[in-house]
């Protein structure tokens, strides 16, 4: 058993970052995610030698990630919404050159400047592309501080694997609550070997290494684009990631990720212990999305909520998963606002009187 | 089969060959319109890295502009980065490998409009590289539009009736600004324009790479170019306007010069 912690999530990712042999991080300060900068400017250089900095916007933070990336290191932005969009433009040009690197979104309520409290406001951002151009993150969502520190090693994990940009996707209370966390063994940075497309000085026997996404012929550029297209349809073959529980016998599931998760599984409970069959499907990864889960729960429930903390944009994933079979309800709070157990069992309860009608 | 040394001095006397393309320069054609500066400027800084013998130990970016494809010809490892983010990018290179010698290479509008804020946070943070900052007043790829350092009254695409003070407001001598940062190690404006000139733009930017050694901050250097194609001009006349339009503006010379102590372990 790995060392325990009571931490909170922006200092368990924190931690598991330097522990999963980080090289670099980059990033900017914004509520509520401030403590991942806080924590690593603190400890992380001290313990692993790595590059911790703290740039002069988001704008810089990305484009430095793009740079390290680039030459091949183990490197990491986090921000919170308003900052997650002024890293679009970034996040598309590494989507683009194929680089490897975590980002982390503590998703605030929105529009705007909004609100510093939780919100999952940002899911269509996250998981539709908020850049420009036919591109994908792999979007992990946790639940729990020890998801948050899990994802971080797993995350860089599969972002090496695929050449890919990954996302965690959590939000505010995630990321200011504190929980019992078990941490993994530190990585040696060392150890880890440096891919052969990375810059880091171009060698007698090789050509020269170029990071760009630059393709200004339509042929290549196609070309290009399909072999991305061939890569995310792999990534959704081979790692879709989701949590069912009391699917087998329910005849009502909510789907929710993230906190609102841990509220659908109250509401779960809640109306168990009246006698109703309600289950629960947790979308782990939002992209790949688990959309046969869902599809194969279609076929024996007579209904969904999609409960959200926003205004209705996970459920579009939903519905296109059931494709009609049966009603798909949502049900979210905004601008801040966490919906309570109570509030969701009454949804729930007014649906099952509609459908049984 | 690698030549020895002396073999190619023996093919070079057969030869009598007096100049060459550096090893680090590519066997490419270059897409830039005849006369125009960068490809003196990318040969001389290519030459450079030759000369150092440092082509295993750098790593260069290149920006958006006319130069996006910098890499086409530029023998090294490169990033392309985003418009205006090169030294960020550099940045996260060079915090990873702090012994290699990184350089930008960065058009006006690249560096001094969209890129501004980010050019002037590595000059003040310091970072150890050299940015290669070509400025020829106007924007090439685009198609000539005004640049932040378009003269006033110079016509462009967007200034049809020349650049108005009121409106556009004026020339931005970023140079100057960045000079006056603690961070800035060497700071020098120079041309391509005349052989003389090439001549001493190459000594600054051979400054530039050998002092990346010493870590004592950004070493940064201009070369006002020309642009004969968005200019509408020959490329002999567009090097008399620079001569006669951009110098008396933009003058050559070093504006923050290292110390003799600074440099003395370079």
């Amino acid at each position: 058993m790995g060392e325990l912690r009571l931490m909170k999530g922006n200092e368990a990712m924190a931690e598991a970052a330097i522990r999963a042999g980080m090289d670099a991080y980059f990033g900017y300060p914004i509520t509520p995610q401030s403590e991942v900068l806080e924590y690593l400017t603190r400890e992380a250089y001290n313990r692993t030698q790595c590059a911790i900095l703290q740039a002069e916007s988001e704008v810089a933070s990305i484009n430095m990630v793009y740079g390290a990336a680039g030459a091949g290191a183990r490197v990491m932005t986090s921000s919170s919404s308003p900052g997650i969009s002024l890293m679009q433009e970034g996040i598309s040009y590494i989507a683009g050159a194929e680089l490897p690197c975590l980002l982390v979104n503590i998703n605030r309520g929105g529009p705007g400047l909004g609100t510093i409290q939780p919100s999952q406001g940002d899911y269509f951002q996250s998981v539709k592309g908020g850049g420009h151009g036919d591109y994908r993150l792999i979007v992990l969502a946790p639940a729990t501080v020890q998801e948050m520190a899990d994802f971080v090693q797993d995350g860089w994990d599969l972002a090496d694997k695929y050449r890919n940009p990954v996302l965690i996707l959590a939000d505010g209370a995630l990321g200011q609550m504190m929980e019992k966390v078990e941490l993994r063994e530190q990585l040696d940075r060392s150890k880890r070997p440096i891919p052969a497309w990375a810059t880091t000085g171009k060698t007698r026997n090789r050509e020269h290494n170029v990071i760009t996404s630059l393709f200004i012929q339509p042929e290549e550029m196609e070309q290009v684009n399909l072999r991305l297209q061939e890569k995310y349809k792999l990534i959704e073959q081979n790692e879709i990631r989701v949590q069912e529980i009391n699917t087998d016998d329910a005849d009502f599931i909510i789907v929710a990720y993230g906190l609102s998760a841990r509220i659908g599984r109250k509401v779960m409970e809640l109306l168990r212990g009246e006698g109703h069959k309600v289950g629960l499907i947790r979308p782990i990864t939002l992209w790949p999305y688990p959309s046969e889960t869902i599809a194969k729960a279609a076929e024996h429930v007579k209904g969904f909520l999609s409960l959200e903390m926003n205004a209705g944009q996970m459920v579009e994933d939903v519905r296109l998963a059931v494709n009609g079979r049966c009603p798909v309800g949502h049900y979210g709070r905004m601008g801040g606002i966490i919906p309570s157990p109570e509030e969701v069992v009454d949804v729930i309860k007014d649906m099952y009187s509609k459908i049984n009608h | 089969m690698e030549k020895s040394i002396q073999e190619i001095e023996h093919h070079y006397d057969e030869m009598n060959i007096v100049c060459e393309r550096p090893a680090t320069l590519l066997d490419a054609r270059m897409h830039y319109c005849p006369g125009c500066g960068h490809g003196v400027a990318h040969r001389i800084i290519m030459e450079v890295v030759d000369e150092l013998g440092i082509q295993e130990q750098t790593v260069g970016v290149a920006p958006v502009g006319c130069s996006v494809f910098a890499y086409h010809y530029m023998n090294i490892d490169m990033q392309e980065a985003a418009h205006g983010r090169a030294t960020a990018v550099a940045t996260g290179i060079k915090r990873c490998y702090p012994d290699k010698y990184v350089f930008t290479y960065q058009g006006d509008g690249d560096l001094a409009a969209i890129g501004t804020a980010e050019t002037i946070h590595s000059v003040n943070r310091g970072e150890n590289m050299l940015i290669v900052f070509i400025n020829n007043a106007i924007y090439g790829m685009t198609g000539g539009q005004m640049a932040p350092t378009t003269l006033i009254n110079q016509k462009t695409s967007t200034t049809p009736y020349g650049r108005q003070q009121e409106v556009m407001g004026n020339p931005l001598k970023i140079t100057e600004m960045l000079a006056m940062l603690p961070g800035a190690f060497y700071v020098t404006r120079q041309a391509v324009n005349t052989p003389v000139n090439v001549r001493r733009a190459k000594k600054a930017i051979l400054n530039g790479f050998n002092w990346q050694k010493l870590n004592k901050g950004t070493c940064f250097v201009e070369i006002v170019s020309n642009c004969p194609t968005n200019w509408g001009m020959k490329p002999v006349e567009s090097n008399k306007w620079l001569e006669e339009n951009l110098l008396p503006f933009f003058p050559l010379g070093d504006i923050k010069v290292p110390s003799k102590e600074d440099i003395e372990h370079a």
